[in-house]
This record gives structure tokens, sequence and C-alpha cells, in this order.
């Protein structure tokens, strides 16, 4: 194939073949690309479900992560292989997106590759079985739309919300305080959301975490909690009905962005410029303290002269804030972000109940925390955990279930889980299959067998009989056509996943069916793979 | 290997012993891990039973490491830094240990993590806490070989976890309310910690010093207060508390050294030359007369602030930066002592203590609150001289100085009597109290072993485990200790069975099970509760994992 002839006759090389560059065609290609996405989802298919185990990470750096988040495992894998690359794409996007069921759709991914390889086996054509992945795709979302059920909630009523975040949260390592971190979230997310638009903006959520205590101590701050200190050790640390100030100047001369020089070359001139400084010092606190403000909150840093004089004329100080702190602190206290001293005015103040300066244990680490915000926007989860390990993975199952309850406030379908869902859609597409002739018969039984995968992992990871559990309650749906029927993994002695109150969101579901479609398609397309010689 | 560490003398052969051990279980586990060839070059993989063996090896290896310097007869360990000096440290103090030895295992690092938290949260109890995860997790692989599934263990732990805390909620005291009961509690408790440590010896003297340095806090919270300086020579007992405040510095030259009523004016401001803070000013002359005039102006300068500093109506001056010899030579000429180079945190509990604000500006003299003290003088500690604060403002503060023979003796004494006073410090706050030498632990493993046997389920097993790893801490005082631990926790099991209300623990001194209370063996409940569960969270945290992924390490140029 890399020999061609040209009109005369004349040959020449469309590509080099060279020793180092290896080269894979055909079915070949197609294979070993499956081989590779399956390898990726073998290591993630432990994880699933509620009784899914940890990995353990250990970055470049020899930092360890613990986590059963599949895209964080994904992400810090360091994968090489490309199409193992773009599993984690898969479930990156599904982060994205959804912010949970990333375990999922990676499993169901590879049950869909794993299968179509059984198929090229027997000598189908990979585009044709991805043709029939997706009409199979398309009556499993139908099959979504009519099993799915309405969700009611309120902002007075939040226990369904709750319910469903413990759902998320119980196969993380925060399972043993599932209610209290879940009821945290959903009162993060119905703080900030917008219940007539139907939107959550996830920025106003912020989950900020300190290493030590327990994890019963985690709170939801009702304002922010910035990691700073007052600038002078002698201010006063709590502070009761306050004006805020927002500064992004720092307390210094102003440095202009021009090259210049100011030469001195009298003892006048010498005099004039200490005056010169002096007034700017004074001027700056002044002008503060003109404008009415009680709290001075700023990007940048101060002099020691101009810190003393801050704390000589009461008004304390914080620096050394960051942007994203700065504008969640101006959005929470409906403080304008002023760049220059000269526009420091009574209305740009904000308005905060109390700003307070917390210490921890016995290390001297201090962190303000500023509630009682007239714009009750912003919130902080301030979480507490034994080590740093345990903190990084209630941050993120924490994040896990506020995108849970963000796509419950986005829109309020649901289907049940524990694989009920699955098991639903497998039946669906088996029983679209059987009135479909051709290839695509084949290869939506064999999506309809990939959908199993998932039930059948949950069980495996709860210690069921896997393949027993699976049939049973595929067998009952049958019987009792019902689509709430899962896997029983808490070991309750029920089925019926509405009594256990398991469910997803149909959103997350269906994405997770369209993503692991889409990769599973665009794996198989692949015929050729060229690595170029790596360089030495 | 799953642990290298530096230099570890003691038990050298010890180490040896179980490196070895480690090493080939580690190796049939490499063995049996294949690769999976979708990894970077170099990053590795391990699965399931591999996985798991590898952490539980990593994890037990540390914990074997710091399990004999556990209780009043601990050995200690020599650490010897690989940096220049090659310094060495001589510590049983579990966190100080851990920090300091390079970890590669993983598993092992999480144990390393949670001692050092539990140096942060509590201060104390680092070594139990670290032991008793490791026997959590080695009780864990014994049922994870009966094929008892890791999250069944997890949830059996968790319960027990549970029912334990609850019992040792129950079983706390609290003496709050009756002040002398409460010191002689506290003077326990610090005896204590202290028995486990270099200051054992004095321990008496050193549970009063720091007992006396907390209660002078009033319950207020900051350890800052508390000023400890360490001095080599003399002996531990010659160490001692003083009532004000000891700075570590130098009077300037011709100053008075002994002022009485002192007002003092803490200070964080540039003495040596006012750098002119407006960017991109230079001098620029054209003459050697105008050099010295300005020079002349920036000493004017220099002077006017000094003048502004005594209009203060000030006798000590002592500022965080340096001071220069002409504003020094002013200071003496009025009469002013002056301190320089306090550094940070020495000004800020200077200022704390003295009750003064620190100033960076001098304009306002009548609103400047200035600090004040009774008597300052300079005192001979050994061979040193150091400026002594009497009757300061802040009747709280107070300064420990520690005397000992070589510098090694002063920083493991310096440590010890940090962990006691932290200690102390969570018991003013919680003023619960439990017994020691392993009697919270023998009465919560009677009850785990109670709730277990009612337990229906392969729970009850970890349920079962979970109580023998809290008797281990017991038994690991007696082993270190040269006793016959089974004999000693038989014993002491068979006294708590036969009377629900016993106060037996293990007696070290005499060898046998004897009245924690008769004893005065007290521990703070704030640090056994955390012992339990963050020992539980990190065995737990440890068992759900059951595949470790290591990235290729970063290429160091």
């Amino acid at each position: 194939m890399s020999l061609a002839f040209d009109e005369y006759g004349r040959p020449f090389i469309i590509l080099r073949e060279q020793e180092r560059k290896s080269r894979v065609k055909g079915i070949e290609a197609v294979k070993a690309s499956i081989m590779a996405a399956k390898s990726v989802a073998r290591t993630l298919r432990s994880s699933l479900g509620p009784k899914g185990m940890d990995k353990m990470l250990q970055s470049p750096d020899g930092d360890v992560t613990i986590t059963n988040d599949g895209a964080t495992i994904l992400e810090m894998m360091d994968v090489e292989n490309q199409i193992g690359k773009l599993m984690v794409e898969l479930s990156k996007s599904q982060d994205h997106e959804i912010g949970d069921g990333t375990t999922g759709v990676v499993v169901l991914a590879g049950a869909l590759l794993e299968h179509a390889e059984s198929l090229l086996d027997m000598g189908m054509h990979p585009l044709r079985i991805a043709e029939g992945y997706e009409m199979a795709c398309k009556v499993a979302t139908e099959n979504l739309d009519n099993i799915k059920t309405r969700f009611e909630f309120s902002k007075e009523d939040i226990e369904p919300l709750v319910k469903t975040c413990m759902t998320t949260l119980s196969s993380k390592v925060v399972g043993r305080l599932k209610r209290q971190m879940a009821e945290i979230c959903v009162k993060a997310v119905l703080a900030v959301a917008d219940l007539e638009r139907r939107d959550v903006n996830l920025d106003l959520i912020k989950v900020e975490g300190k290493v030590g205590g327990k994890m019963e101590d985690t709170r939801l701050v009702e304002g922010i909690v910035i990691d700073k200190e007052f600038s002078h050790p002698q201010m006063p640390k709590e502070l009761r009905d306050v004006k805020v100030a927002i500064l992004t100047c720092p307390f210094e001369p102003p440095k202009p962005k021009t090259k210049h020089k100011v030469d001195i070359d009298t003892v006048e001139k010498f005099e004039a410029l200490r005056d010169a400084e002096r007034s700017y010092f004074t001027d700056m606190v002044q002008r503060c303290k003109d404008s009415g403000a009680q709290l001075v909150v700023c990007q940048w840093g101060f002099d020691d002269e101009a810190n003393h004089l801050l704390m000589h004329e009461n008004l304390p100080a914080v620096r050394w804030v960051g942007g994203v702190e700065i504008e969640l602190l101006a959005m929470a206290t409906g403080a304008r972000i002023v760049p220059r001293f000269q526009e420091l005015t009574v209305d740009k103040l904000g308005h905060a109940g109390s700003v307070k300066e917390v210490g921890f244990g016995t290390t001297k680490d201090k962190m303000l925390v500023v509630e009682g915000c007239p714009n009750l926007k912003a919130v902080t989860i301030f979480v507490r955990g034994g080590n740093r390990m345990v903190l990084d993975e209630i941050k993120r199952s924490l994040h896990d279930a506020i995108c849970v309850a963000r796509n419950l406030v986005r829109d309020n379908a649901i289907v049940y889980g524990g694989g009920a869902a699955e098991i639903s859609c497998a039946l669906a597409v088996e029983e679209a299959a059987d009135k479909v002739t051709g290839v695509e018969h084949y290869a939506m039984r064999a999506f309809s067998d990939a959908l199993q995968a998932v039930p059948l992992a949950l069980a495996e990871n709860s210690g069921l009989p896997p393949i027993e559990s699976l049939t049973a309650v595929k067998k009952r749906q049958l019987e009792e056509s019902n689509p709430y029927l899962g896997i029983d993994c808490n070991d309750t002695g029920t089925n019926d996943m509405r009594e256990q109150n398991v469910f997803e969101t149909v959103i997350g579901k269906k994405q997770q069916l369209f993503l692991a479609t889409q990769v599973c398609k665009m794996i198989l397309k692949i015929d050729d793979v060229i690595k170029p010689s790596e360089f030495d | 290997m799953a642990v290298s560490c530096r230099r570890l003398a003691n038990n050298r052969t010890y180490l040896a012993s179980l490196a070895a051990h480690d090493i080939c279980r580690l190796t049939r586990a490499l063995q049996m891990s294949q690769q999976s060839g979708i990894l970077q070059q170099g990053a590795t993989e391990e699965r399931g039973e591999n996985a798991r063996m590898a952490s539980f090896v990593g994890a037990v290896a540390v914990a074997d490491l710091v399990k004999s310097t556990l209780g009043p007869k601990g050995m200690d360990k020599i650490l010897q830094s690989m940096g220049r000096g090659q310094e060495v440290t001589i510590t049983n103090d579990g966190a100080t240990i851990l920090k300091s030895i390079y970890v590669d295992n993983p598993a092992a690092k999480v144990l390393v993590d949670i001692s050092k938290v539990q140096d942060d949260e509590v201060g104390d109890g680092t070594t139990s806490v670290v032991v008793f995860a490791g026997e959590l997790l080695r009780e864990a692989e014994l049922l994870v070989n009966q094929k008892v599934h890791p999250m069944t263990i997890i949830a059996g732990y968790r319960e027990a976890c549970d029912c334990a805390r609850s019992v040792l909620e129950s079983i706390a005291f609290n003496h709050q309310s009756d002040p002398a009961l409460f010191r002689k509690d506290l003077l326990n408790i610090a005896k204590t910690t202290l028995s486990s440590k270099i200051l054992t010896v004095d321990k008496e003297h050193f549970a009063n010093l720091a007992v006396d340095a907390i209660l002078r806090l009033k319950g207020n919270g900051s350890l800052e207060a508390i000023h400890v300086i360490k001095k080599t020579g003399g002996t531990l007992q010659e160490s001692f508390l003083d009532e004000g405040f000891i700075l570590d510095k130098k009077i300037g030259v011709g100053q008075p050294k002994r002022i009485e009523d002192a007002r003092i004016l803490v200070a964080n401001t540039p003495m040596d030359t006012d750098k002119i803070k407006i960017y991109g000013a230079r001098v620029r002359v054209d003459s050697m007369a105008k050099v010295a005039d300005i020079e002349a102006a920036e000493k004017e300068k220099m002077r006017e602030k000094v003048r502004k500093i005594i209009d203060h109506g000030i006798n000590c001056f002592i500022n965080r930066q340096l001071i220069y010899n002409l504003p020094e030579e002013m200071f003496a000429d009025a009469g002013v002592m002056a301190i320089e180079h306090a550094d940070f945190d020495g000004i800020e509990r200077l200022a704390l203590v003295l009750g003064g604000e620190i100033v960076s500006t001098f304009e306002n003299p009548e609103t400047v609150k200035l600090g004040s003290c009774k008597l300052i003088e300079e005192i001979m500690i050994g061979e040193d001289r150091l400026i002594h604060f009497s009757g300061v403002a802040l009747g709280e503060a107070c300064t420990i100085v520690l005397r000992g023979a070589s510098s090694h003796i002063l920083d493991e004494a310096e440590r010890s009597l940090h962990d006691a006073l932290c200690v102390l410090k969570e018991t003013v706050a919680d003023a619960r109290v439990v017994y020691g030498g392993g009697w919270p632990e023998i009465r919560m493993a009677k009850a785990v072993e109670e709730l277990a046997s009612r337990t229906p389920g392969k729970k009850a097993m970890a349920m079962e485990a979970f109580a023998r790893a809290l008797r281990t801490l017991p038994a690991t005082i007696c082993d270190n200790a040269g006793l016959d631990s089974a004999e000693i926790v038989a014993n002491l099991k068979a006294a708590h069975g036969a009377d629900a209300e016993s106060r037996m623990g293990v007696d070290v001194v005499r060898g046998e099970a004897g009245d924690m209370a008769e004893l005065g063996i007290y521990e703070s409940f704030r640090v056994r509760q955390q012992v339990l569960l963050s020992g539980t969270e990190a065995s737990e945290i440890i068992l759900r994992v059951d595949d470790i992924i290591k990235c290729a390490p970063r290429k160091r140029g």
C-alpha cells in the first residue's frame, strides 16, 4: 500500500516504511484499539457502584491520591496509548457535562467494544456494527424517556433531593456521613439556584478544605471562607456589620508602566520626595477611611508603613486575596471592585454581617469567614478530614453530589439506578432487535448485552453472584414489566429501587449512552494506526 | 523496598529482618502483576490481591517501625539527615520520626500523614494512631486471606468504631468544676505524657512546669504566649518557668541595662537607612559636595525619625529590623534601651505580651498604644545574657527555659514539652479525662466484642479483629517494657470481665496489672478519641484500595 505508480508507471513512495515506525492496519488496528480501551475499562470496573473499591494513584512527584471517582482516576493514570486517551477524554466529558457517572460511561464503552470484537470475528464490517449501535442507542434513549418519572421537590421540601445526593455519596469515602453531607450539598445548591430559570451557577459554590478535625465538622458557610488573615496581627479578630471596600491596587506608591527616572540632585528635592512619599500613604489610608469603609480587602500587598497606618486608623485590612475570592466577595457583599483609590466612594462599598478570623488545631493556620452577606448567592462548603487524601476525596465526592443536585434542578426527570435503567433498556433494545433484519440485528443484540455489563459489574463489586442476580432481576422485570427493579447492592433485601431511593437523572443516563456509543463508533472507524518513530 | 529509612541504629537488625521479609513478598507480587501496556513507560499498575498486599506490607512496616517507641519504656530512634552536616536527631516522638523518613510506599504515606495530622490537631498520640492503624490492617489482612470482602471488613470496623467511641465517651470523667481536682488531673495527664519521653526522670518537675504554664493561660487557647528557650549547659532539673517574658537578644551598647516601669514601643521599621519607596527614584549629582549634602539630609531624616520615636515618651524601643549605629547612639544618648532584630515571631509575641501595638509610622505619638512592664533587666543563663521582662501586662505570658547537657537532649526535651503542653491545652478546652495504661482500650475492646457476639454475619469477624487490634496497644506497651504481654493483657481482660467498673491497666513499673486511678495514669479524652477515629479512618481508606497505579517518576534534570 505504501508504494504507488503514477500514470507513467514510475513508482513513488507514499509512506516511508521504516523499522522504527510501527503501523497496524485493517481489522488488526481495530482489534488493537479495542484491546487498549478494554484494558482501561477493566481498571475502572471494580470502582463502580456503592461497594466499589478505591484506586491508589501515585503522581510523578510521589503524591498519593486515593479515589474511586472515574474521571480523577483516568486523569491521573498517565495513559500513553492514544485509544486509552480517548477513554480518558470520554470520562472527562461526562464529568464536565453531568459531573456524575464517569465510571459507568467508561465501563459501558468498554463493554460495547468488547462485544464489537466478537462481531468483528464473525466477519462483520466495523461500520455496520457502529450503525447498529447507533440504532440501539436511539431505542435505548427512547426507552429512557418512557420509563422516566418526574421528581418533585421544592425549596421547602428538600428531602427528595437529599436522598438523591445520598445515593451518589454512598459509594464514596463519606458514605458514613452521607445524610449530613447530602444536606450540605443540597442546601448549597439551593442557596445559589435560580429555581425560576432552572439554572445553577456552580462557580458560586466554593469547596474549601483544611486538613484536620473530623469529617463531622464539615459545614456549610453561608458566605465565603478566605484562606488569609488580617494584615496586622493586632487588628480585631471579629467584626460585625461592616462596610467592605474591595481594592485591586496595592497600598504602595504608584509604579507607572512607562520607564522613568526621578533624579534627585539637591537636598531640597530629596526632602520633597520624602514628603511626597509620606503623603502617598496618608492619602491612601485617608481615602479609604473617608469612604466610610470598615474593612479593606486588597488583592495586593501592603507596605509596612501603610499597614501600620491602617491599623492606626482602626481600619482592619486583608492583603493578598486571590482573584477568585475577590470576585466572590464582591458578588456576595455587593461591593464594587475598585481599581484606584481615587474611585473609592460610599456607593461602591459592600456589606457583610460578620467577618471572623478562625484558627484551627495546634497549628497557627487561620482563615477568614465572611458571613451574613446581603447577597446570599455565594456559599462555601468548608470541609474537614483526617488527612489530605481523605480531604481531597471528600471534596471530589461533594462535587459529584453537588452536580447531581444541580442536574435535578435543571431537569427533574429521573430513572432508577442500581442497573434498573440499564436492564430495562437492554430489554427494550433486545425487543427492537428482533424486528430488524441484517447485520444490525446482531449489533443491537450486542448493545443489549453490553448494557447488562453495568448491573453485572455492580453485582460483582457488591459480592453478589453476578449472573444469578442479573438474570433474576431481568426475569422479574420482564414478568412484572416493572422498570424499577435493579441490583440490591446494599443488601437491603429489596430489588425495588424506588424503595431504596436509588435514582439518577435522565440527562446523565442519556449522556452516558450517547457518549459511550459515540466513542465506540469513533474507535471502530479507525482502520490504520501509524505511529511515528520515537525520538531518542 | 517498602520503607527506606536513613539510619535507625537502635534496631537495625530488627529492621533488616523486616525488610528482607518485605522484599520477598513484594517481588512475588511484582512478578505476578502483568504490564497492561497502555500506561506511560515506567508507570506500573498493581491490581487486586497484589495491590492490597503491597499496601498492607507498606502500612504494617511503617507501624512496626514506630511500634517500639510506644509507651513509657519505648526506645528512641536516631535519625541522621542526608543533607550537609548530617545532623542527628534522637527522638521517640512518632510524628518526628515519620516526618523525617523517606517513604516510597503510597499506603505508608497515608500513615505518615495521619500521624502528622494527629500532631497538628492534638499534639500527642502520634505513635499510638499509627500503631493502631497498622494493627487494624494486620488483622484485616488475615481476614482478607480468609476470603472476607474488604467492604465487609470496613462495615464491621465502622460499627465497631462507633461502639468503641460511645464507650469512650461514657467512661470519660470530668473534674472541671473542682479546680484542685482538675489541677491534679492535669498534672497526672502531663506526667503520663512525659513518662514516655526523655523527661521521664524529671517528670514531676516538668509536669508542674507545664501545668503552671497552661493554667496561666486561663483557658485562652493560644500556646503562643508560652515561650520556650533552650540553653545548653546545666541539667534538665535546672529548667524553670519564668513568670515574665525572656527575649534572647542583646541590648544596644551604652544603653541602660535595667529599666523599671518601662514604657515600650514595639516597632517594625527600617532603622538603617530609609529606603525611598517611590518607584524609579535615584540620586544623581554632579559634585562631591552635593553627595555630602544629600548624605547629611539622609542623616537628618534618620535623626528626625529617632527624635519622633523618643518623643513617644518611651524608655525602651524594640525593633524587628536592624538598628544601625547612628540611631543606636542617639537612643543611648536619650537613655532609651534599644533592642534590634527581634524576629517576626518575637515581635508579634512581644506585642501580645506587652500589650502594645506594632508601629511603623511615628507621626501621632499621642494615639499609639505603648507596651509596658514593671521591670526590664539583663539576666544570665549559663553563659548567655538575655533580656528579661517581668510584670508584663498580659499575665498569661510566661517563658520556660530549658537547660540540658547537649542540644540533642534539649531538642528532644522541647518536643516532649510541646507534646505535654498541647495535650494540656486540649484538656483545658475539653476537660474530659480517661485513665491511661491501656485502660480505655481494654474497655472498648470488651464492648466491641460484646457487640460482635450479637452481630450476625461476617461483619462480626471484623469486629472481633477490631477488638484484638485495640488490645494490641496495651500489649505493645508491655512488650516494649520487656514484660510478658500475653499474661498481663489476659489478666487485664479477666479483671475487666469480673468487674465492669475495674480501673486496671498496665503498670509498667511493677510489671503487672495495676489500678490506674491509684497510679495516677491519666490521659486526655480528646487524644484517645482522635487516635480511635483517625486510626480507623486511615485503615479504611487503605482497605478500600484494590488497584495501585504509580506514574513514572518525573525526570529530574
